[in-house]
């Protein structure tokens, strides 16, 4: 007998607990060439921005062990272009879209959450404060307790649609900048973004990537992630949502023991487009020959 | 056409210390078109991660060759990798060159002849052929080449072959009172070179361009490169551009 896949994040209901991480899966189209993407549990799209975003200078990637960094700065079309170009095209599948979006300012990430809310085709919402490529004080929205609470409560307040809030690893005790985003009525919390990272060229003595720092991904960065699911699950009572270099099925059930509620695939679908459909496969399977017959089952199944 | 595929090496040749041509089986006719691209994953290990894009070299009906040059921890992996053995590949991809319809030139530097080798194959005895290298040695394929083209212009560096010096000299010489479109594939010192040569001349030049990419697809945003009109995707926009746009 198939396993029962189906998860709820907040009022979101996914038919698998697979999603593509923001910023991995472009706007869909792109990976539509190689697989039916309905058989997804839900896509996040590239981090949107009330304007379009011409985002930062190359070089912008620089492959490492077993990972990679990214400075891309947050490129975007913009909401308008996107509602235009992108949505009516992914409103055809029979999967969740989930928004990731950005601003510059408090004022942005409202106006545009108001806006996402409102958009016909968008099921629920995904806020970035945590993208280690950007400059601006609200940068460090998510490093900072007290700017998580303030910009949580005023976007909570516009949004009812469902409300994640996708952390960054980058801060002393991620249980607790957790804790303050359910208590501000956040939905869910998807966990975690890239690491800050460097790498240089011992010959030109520059840094391979074109802003000097970026966001470090990939299975090199899977232990911290998974670590700190754990740490946010134990805290908190809303889901998790898992990510962290996951390239297969096996790593995707850790986060799952851990105690995330889905996953989201992100480097591995440059390593290989149908990572994130094998990866379901994958997770079906193991659940197949361990018995588990529902996989809500197996979430927050570690031994202590 | 199937766009993710396994492919059996044939042959994975050393032609100098640091050039290898790798010849794989394609299960199926192969349909690319010059100038574009294929990502080869090298081994199903997690390092290197990523796939590394190399452009078509050549096609004989099933079999698909690549030109590359020993670069870093992918290609060093990849020339270690023995016939039999299979590469997971995805492809074609990319904005291939716009095909001649009459006589054209193509200005290739070192291993930039990789892009415009398959281009010459398919429209023969229309090229006049500029090609650049720093030694005799890693002129390739010289025999091909000389059948191909119309007419062959050589450069080397120290001037073991032909002409002493670099190709964009040699072509400003004999090549850029045609007035005939230009095919261009090799080291950014040569195409700021040729787009200087080419100011005040109104032919097309269309030069393939490189980065470091992750995806391949357009999906993640990481090969850009600077135009007129901003940053664009080596591998999706490009990776062939008018030299006009590029910002070099």
């Amino acid at each position: 007998m198939k396993p029962l896949l189906e998860v709820k994040i907040g009022e979101l209901t996914l038919k698998n607990p697979v999603l593509t991480a923001s910023g991995t899966f472009g706007y869909g189209l792109e990976y539509s060439q190689f697989f039916d993407i309905s058989k997804l549990g839900g896509i996040v799209v590239k981090g949107l921005s009330l304007r379009p975003k011409e985002g930062n200078p190359p070089p912008r990637i620089y492959e490492t062990p077993c990972g990679m960094i990214n400075s891309i700065g947050l490129q975007n079309i913009g909401f308008d272009a996107f509602v235009k170009e992108k949505l009516p095209f992914l409103k055809k599948f029979d999967t969740k879209i989930i928004a990731n979006f950005f601003g510059e300012n408090l004022e942005e990430y409202e106006e545009l959450a108001q806006k996402l809310d409102a958009t016909d085709g968008i099921h629920a919402l995904e806020m970035n404060v945590s993208c280690p490529n950007k400059t601006s004080e609200w940068r460090m929205m998510g490093l900072q307790p007290e700017l998580l609470r303030e910009a949580v409560r005023k976007v909570r307040s516009k949004v009812k649609k469902t409300l994640i809030i996708k952390l960054s690893p980058q801060v002393m005790d991620i249980a607790y900048m957790a804790k303050i985003c359910e208590e501000e009525g956040a939905d869910a919390i998807s966990l975690i973004n890239t690491i800050p990272a460097m790498v240089i060229d011992v010959k030109t003595k520059k840094s391979l990537i074109g802003t000097l720092t970026g966001g470090l991904s990939g299975p090199a960065i899977r232990p911290i992630a998974v670590r700190m699911v754990w740490e946010v699950a134990k805290a908190v009572k809303i889901p998790v949502i898992g990510i962290g270099g996951i390239v297969n099925g096996r790593d995707a059930l850790e986060f799952f023991i851990a105690g995330a509620k889905a996953v989201a695939v992100g480097t591995a679908n440059f390593i290989n487009p149908l990572s994130s459909i094998e990866i379901i496969e994958e997770i079906e399977k193991f659940l197949i020959e361990e018995k588990i017959e529902n996989i809500n089952d197996f979430i927050g199944s570690l031994i202590e | 056409m199937n766009k993710i595929f396994k492919a059996e090496i044939l042959k994975n040749q050393a032609l100098t210390e640091d050039v290898y041509c790798l010849s794989i089986n394609v299960p199926f006719n192969i349909d690319a078109k010059p100038g574009q691209f294929f990502i080869i994953k090298i081994n199903e290990r997690l390092d290197p991660l990523l796939g590394r894009p190399f452009s078509v070299f050549d096609i004989e009906d099933r079999i698909l060759k690549f030109l590359y040059r020993l670069k870093g921890k992918g290609t060093s992996v990849l020339s270690k990798l023995r016939e039999g053995q299979n590469l997971q590949i995805t492809g074609p991809f990319g904005k291939w060159y716009p095909f001649p319809k009459n006589d054209y030139i193509v200005i290739a530097g070192g291993i930039g002849i990789a892009s415009v080798f398959y281009l010459m194959k398919k429209f023969p005895k229309r090229a006049y052929l500029f090609y650049g290298a720093r030694h005799r040695r890693e002129i390739f394929f010289y025999k091909e080449l000389k059948e191909f083209a119309k007419e062959v212009f050589i450069s080397t560096e120290c001037g073991t072959f032909d002409y002493k010096g670099v190709i964009t000299e040699l072509f400003r010489q004999k090549g850029l009172h045609l007035n005939l479109p230009i095919y261009s594939c090799g080291p950014m010192i040569m195409i700021r070179e040729l787009k200087k040569l080419l100011k005040n001349k109104d032919v097309p030049c269309y030069v393939a361009t490189e980065e470091r990419m992750a995806c391949g697809i357009g999906a993640c945003l990481g090969c850009v490169i600077e135009t007129k009109e901003g940053f664009k995707r080596v591998c999706t926009e490009g990776p062939v551009f008018e030299i006009g746009d590029l910002n070099l």
